[in-house]
């Protein structure tokens, strides 16, 4: 695979002309060709900066937190008074209607029913559920590829088990596997040998996003891999006397790497979005804690008389989990234009 | 053909049977969540709990649980620990809700793929395209239980367009039935929209290029034919495919999210509730349940895979 696309010409060069003395014809690498084609996608290049730009939102919570709405994420107000526009006013009304966006520096979307600041949360909140979603990215990606890599690699009974193995979590239904899992593990937290994780920790969502989705990954790969395991340059890696271990992560893993990263990239969008809808059945991240799905199961409570706080979160999650989807998209046409691999929900 | 049918059945009954291990597993390995002990309440003694836990049949060994759980499962006498109320039941009562809220949202998510794939490819790169691509991708890229809380928000609240509550059965009013029904229909047609209008629109724009494309038309088809007899059919293979798996994830606990929010008395529902109260043997029950749908679309997938497609043999897997 590597070897041909380094034949291609990158689109929108114009050809050598003829009488170029040799030397001065550079030597491409595939991921040189597969960035000037990147290049040329203005909109998957837009939203990697959107991306980006969230990030860098969330990761500037402290500072807002500190220096502009002066409370933290978790603080409560419910019985303060804030000056807003030289009149002070409830934080929270007698009616429990909390105080809505507007052009103040403190609260400055408004509060939730806690008389918490929305904007501060809605920063620490995304911090938790990008972090969720590159972890749980991260956790897919190590299994997936460990099982593809020893499936393809071993074939016969190897394979077999651990195709069934896959195929029984494929057919656990992906929602309430995640769900029971999560209130299971929230109960006692998780103990696996000198692994341990409490209840309330966010590593718990972590491990179930993980866990549920490596099937969707895993099942691609091991095709890829076992198309690879018949071409010449395994043959020629097992006569050169290489062991099973270097050939899978010297030989097998370098061709599939562009497969990884694209399948990366959309698995962090689909992570996202289930974080979303564990912690909005509670079994995600834990109360108090923030993030975009417990925000929204928050303000879903007070929907009819503060419908900002469904509003907000669930904007930010479209424009996360629109801008990964548009950017990994354009990351597959770059990398590999002929392939059409394709992750499942 | 019958060799095949045979091996698919004894594959779906082995993967439900650990899938029901696995679940009973989780619940018996996971500490602090002895039932017995909740049910007793908080301050229970040991005396209380060990009742509780003779009463529910907790103190045999598990393999001896595992066995009466499956064995009232089939026979319909599976109670909650929790309400004690029969499990079996219960799904049975949500099945019609379930049912009416997956089909219609099926239909409609067929109908606007195929609808919105095809306008995209007949006008690729033009504004309309444009315009369903940017909407599909959004679709996908959206919680659902979001935009049903929006869609709650105002249409029923804002502009008071739709009914509120929950399901009405369609044995007694038709129309309440369906006006009550619209808005989660939408709700989870809209993923499913986005996913297949985009992919029908590639497998569309490739199809163009095909030998057999060039053909049709030589023979002086006239476009319309071109488009519709050969390339939109062709290209509506691997929807179909992918219909059926989905489906089958839908029915088997993707609703969860749409019946919570729209307050829809499905098994989805009723499924949450089991999960929230860490109740067993309701959460076996749904589990299986949904399992069954999930794996049972799967090998109908297979099987019309291998009627549609001669060079797949039977009793080999359809390609993943």
């Amino acid at each position: 695979m590597v070897a041909t696309v380094g034949e291609m010409e990158a689109p929108g060069e114009p050809p050598l002309p003829a009488g170029v003395p040799k030397s001065q014809i550079q030597g491409r690498s595939p991921w040189y060709l597969a960035w000037l084609r990147l290049r040329r996608n203005k909109v998957a290049l837009f939203c990697a900066g959107v991306f980006v730009l969230i990030v860098l939102f969330c990761l500037a919570a402290p500072l807002w937190a500190e220096h502009v709405a002066h409370t933290g994420p978790n603080e409560n107000h419910i019985t303060e008074k804030v000056l807003i526009d030289g009149q002070p006013t409830n934080v929270v009304g007698p009616d429990g209607t909390p105080i809505g966006p507007g052009l103040h520096g403190q609260y400055l979307l408004g509060a939730d029913q806690n008389g918490r600041d929305v904007m501060v949360r809605l920063m620490y909140g995304g911090r938790t559920s990008i972090y969720i979603g590159l972890a749980a990215a991260a956790v897919t990606t190590v299994l997936s590829v460990i099982v593809a890599l020893l499936a393809g690699y071993y074939r016969g009974w190897i394979d077999s088990v651990l195709s069934r193995i896959m195929d029984v979590i494929w057919a656990f239904p992906v929602l309430l596997l995640g769900i029971a899992l999560g209130t299971a593990l929230a109960v006692g937290g998780l103990k696996i040998g000198p692994l341990a994780i409490a209840g309330d920790s966010i590593w718990i969502p972590i491990m179930i996003i993980g866990f549920v989705y490596v099937p969707y990954m895993a099942r691609p790969i091991r095709g890829e891999i076992l198309a690879l395991r018949e071409k010449e340059f395994i043959e020629a890696a097992v006569a050169q006397g290489k062991g099973p271990l270097r050939i899978m992560f010297s030989e097998l893993l370098p061709n599939i790497i562009s497969t990884i990263i694209v399948f990366f990239t959309l698995n962090i969008a689909n992570n996202m979005l289930l974080e979303s809808a564990l912690s909005f059945l509670g079994a995600g991240v834990r109360p108090p804690n923030a993030s975009w799905g417990t925000m929204i199961a928050d303000g879903y409570e007070m929907i009819y008389t503060a419908p900002h706080l469904t509003i907000v979160p669930g904007l930010m999650i479209i424009a996360t989990v629109l801008s990964l989807n548009v950017f990994g998209d354009g990351l597959r046409d770059a990398l590999d234009p002929r392939a059409k691999i394709r992750l499942e929900h | 053909m019958a060799r095949f049918i045979v091996r698919r059945l004894l594959g779906m009954i082995a993967v439900l049977f650990a899938i029901s291990v696995i679940v009973f597993l989780i619940f018996n390995v996971i500490p602090n969540s002895d039932p017995a002990a909740r049910i007793a309440g908080k301050n229970a003694d040991p005396a209380l709990i060990a009742r509780v836990s003779a009463d529910l049949g907790l103190d045999k060994p598990l393999p001896i649980q595992y066995l009466t759980m499956m064995k009232q499962i089939f026979t319909g006498q599976l109670m909650s620990y929790a309400k004690d109320r029969n499990v079996v039941q219960q799904i049975w009562d949500g099945i019609p809700a379930t049912f009416s809220l997956c089909i219609g949202a099926a239909v409609i998510w067929m109908a606007l793929a195929v609808l919105f794939g095809y306008l995209s490819a007949m006008h690729a790169g033009k504004f309309t395209d444009r315009a369903l691509t940017i909407l599909s991708l959004v679709g996908i890229s959206m919680p659902v239980f979001w935009l049903a809380a929006i869609l709650l928000y105002f249409l029923t609240f804002k502009i008071q367009l739709f009914p509120t509550g929950s399901y009405v059965p369609l044995t007694e009013d038709p129309v309440g039935w369906a006006s009550h029904l619209i808005l989660p229909w939408f709700t989870l047609a809209v993923l499913f929209v986005g996913f297949y209008s985009r992919m029908l629109r590639s497998n569309m724009l490739d199809a163009m290029n095909e030998d057999y494309v060039r053909t049709a038309r030589a023979k002086g088809l006239s476009e319309r034919q071109v488009r519709i007899r050969h390339v939109l059919r062709n290209s509506m293979i691997p929807i179909v495919t992918l219909f059926g798996l989905d489906f089958g994830q839908v029915v088997g606990g993707g609703a969860i999210l749409t019946e919570t929010v729209y307050n829809l008395n499905g098994v989805g529902l009723y499924a949450g509730e089991a999960i929230r109260s860490l109740d067993l043997p309701p959460l076996i029950g749904v589990t299986l349940f949904g399992a069954f749908f999930i794996v049972l679309f799967n090998t109908i997938v297979d099987f019309a895979y291998a009627v549609l497609d001669p060079r797949i043999r039977l009793g080999e897997a359809a390609p993943a």
